[in-house]
């Protein structure tokens, strides 16, 4: 029969067999991810009745969390954080990355990284707490300062915003080195040596060969370590000691205690919108450097 | 060239990562109720507190239950997309991985709040299973990254052999490409493992009133007496993940060594 030839034909495509393999997990994603931002989204079009969602349209959420000093004052604490702790983790980040891959053997390498990502993994809530057992009024650093007789009153260290930044570029240490090893993996090393030869210093050479081509792998880096810190719950709560709260505990307050669900998910629409437009504005800025890459 | 400072530099990094850990088991030992300097003397009282803690042992268990389940099932489909992503090219393919993939970096609360809207609007109970549900969302695109790596460095003139030697195409999997990409299987597996036993956002909104492991903790860090015991889990916790990640490490190169590929380094 010719239907079923037909049919044969089409699933024996290198398409059809790859269609069918990815669906499982495209259906999956789809389904658990896809969906529940599409009804978000919705949601933040509906109206709040007691308990329930109106399904009607208004433009009333968005008016009230613009409108909302508070919230424009937490989304700007988010940015400026989340700011802050992207160029503190990227600066900080760059010189491991450019050790690691130029001066480390390259039997070692992987060795590095494996230490680099340890700490990653390990209890995030722990690793948190930690920071404030540092940072506090008693903690290790002011101990230690003590100790040594360089203060005689300890210093209020936590519930700001720089030890919250110190927090989150320690746990989004790893995701900034390991973007930029990558970039930095790929340079051509004959292209350092041509920079040398033609009589560049090797300073110059940094900045004329290594930077612009690393760039691709500092670009990645901001980007993933400045989307996830803005939707941080954890490290305002514990280090910031709950007065200084980010978007994500704002969105928190609205879906669960207050079950202001339309509500929620506007605030929660409104600052992905807000993430998304910073990141394509940076990618954009830094798209001489990114391209002719895949 | 060498850079003295670079490497000094690179040793403070690494300090500066492995201080709250180096610092966990002090405490963990200390013999005060107070987290801080200075020291009382040693003890293991805290380790005894653990055991014969129901809430904890509730915690436990749910947690081991979320976390084998989401590392079996985001590893399976993991292997499908990872096949599909590294043999086919299809349009679309980009898009489809690039959606597999968001929960990379899309912030884990907006993931949790979204999951939470729809499964509340199901009609759904929260329970470790809806946690379970949210786990394998964000262990996948962990799964396929590692998974990557295994099928690509994969020898496809290996398959086609098997296929001309007269195998089907399900045998060839099963005898020939399987065997190969194992490692890569049994790294992915243990980081999902790892990643979901450590989440916190998505089990703290979808779990109900089940306490996960990372729940417990947070809702125990508020009361100064259980910061101890807190201490000595978070110690047992510690060294479990790292006894996890070097078995992984060590099948991952494996893996990598077995396939003939060149080691680039590193998770993600």
């Amino acid at each position: 029969m010719d239907w079923k030839s037909r049919l044969r034909r089409v699933t024996r495509t290198e398409a059809f067999s790859g269609y069918a393999l990815v669906s499982p997990t495209a259906l999956y994603a789809i389904l658990m991810l896809a969906a529940p931002l599409a009804t978000i989204l919705a949601f933040s079009f509906f109206k709040d009745g007691y308990l329930v969602v109106v399904r009607e349209f208004t433009l009333q959420n968005y008016i009230d969390t613009w409108s909302d000093e508070i919230f424009r004052a937490i989304l700007m604490r988010s940015l400026i954080v989340s700011g802050l702790v992207t160029l503190v983790t990227v600066l900080l980040a760059f010189p491991i990355a450019y050790y690691v891959s130029f001066h480390v053997e390259a039997s070692k390498k992987s060795r590095w990284l494996f230490l680099i990502t340890i700490p990653f993994w390990t209890s995030y809530l722990i690793r948190v707490f930690l920071w404030k057992v540092i940072l506090g009024y008693n903690g290790v650093v002011n101990s230690a300062l003590l100790g040594v007789g360089i203060i005689d009153t300890p210093f209020q260290m936590l519930n700001n915003v720089p030890a919250i930044a110190i927090t989150l570029a320690h746990a989004y240490a790893p995701f900034a080195i390991l973007p930029i090893f990558v970039s930095l993996e790929k340079i051509d090393r004959a292209l350092l040596e041509a920079g040398q030869d033609l009589g560049e210093s090797k300073m110059m050479t940094f900045l004329r060969v290594t930077l612009p081509l690393a760039m691709p792998g500092v670009v990645a880096a901001v980007l993933i370590v400045f989307i996830p810190t803005i939707g941080d719950y954890v490290t305002p709560e514990l280090i910031g000691g709950g007065k200084l709260p980010m978007v994500a505990n704002m969105i928190q307050a609205q879906m669960l205690p207050l079950d202001n669900k339309p509500l929620g998910s506007a605030i929660a629409v409104s600052a992905m919108v807000v993430v998304a437009l910073i990141s394509f504005g940076f990618v954009f800025m830094n798209r001489r450097f990114l391209r002719g890459q895949k | 060239m060498k850079l003295p400072g670079l490497r000094l530099y690179a040793l403070v990094y690494l300090l500066f990562l492995y201080a709250p850990i180096f610092l966990l088991p002090i405490f963990a030992f200390n013999d005060g109720t107070i987290i801080a300097f200075p020291l009382k003397g040693f003890t293991t009282s805290w380790f005894g507190q653990m055991f014969g803690n129901d809430t904890l042992a509730r915690a436990v268990r749910n947690s081991m239950i979320i976390a084998v389940s989401s590392a079996v099932l985001a590893t399976t489909l993991g292997i499908f997309a990872a096949r599909a992503g590294s043999r086919f090219s299809f349009p679309g393919k980009g898009g489809i991985m690039g959606l597999i993939m968001l929960p990379l970096v899309l912030p884990e609360i907006i993931v949790a709040v979204s999951l939470l809207v729809v499964l509340l609007g199901m009609g759904m109970t929260l329970s470790v299973f809806t946690v379970i549900l949210g786990h394998v969302l964000i262990c996948t695109p962990y799964a396929i990254a590692i998974l990557n790596t295994a099928f690509s460095s994969l020898d496809r003139s290996l398959e086609e052999a098997a296929v001309d030697l007269g195998e089907t195409k399900w045998s060839t999997f099963r005898l020939i490409t399987l065997p190969l990409v194992m490692p890569g299987i049994i790294s992915s597996l243990l980081i999902s493992f790892t990643i979901s036993l450590d989440e916190f956002i998505i089990a703290f909104f979808l779990a109900g009133n089940e306490p996960t492991l990372p729940t417990y903790i947070f809702s125990q860090l508020r009361f100064p007496k259980q910061i101890p015991m807190i201490m000595a889990l978070g110690t047992c916790l510690v060294l479990l993940s790292i006894v996890l990640l070097t078995i992984a490490e060590y099948f991952r190169r494996r893996g990598i060594a077995r396939s003939g590929g060149k080691d680039t380094g590193g998770f993600l």
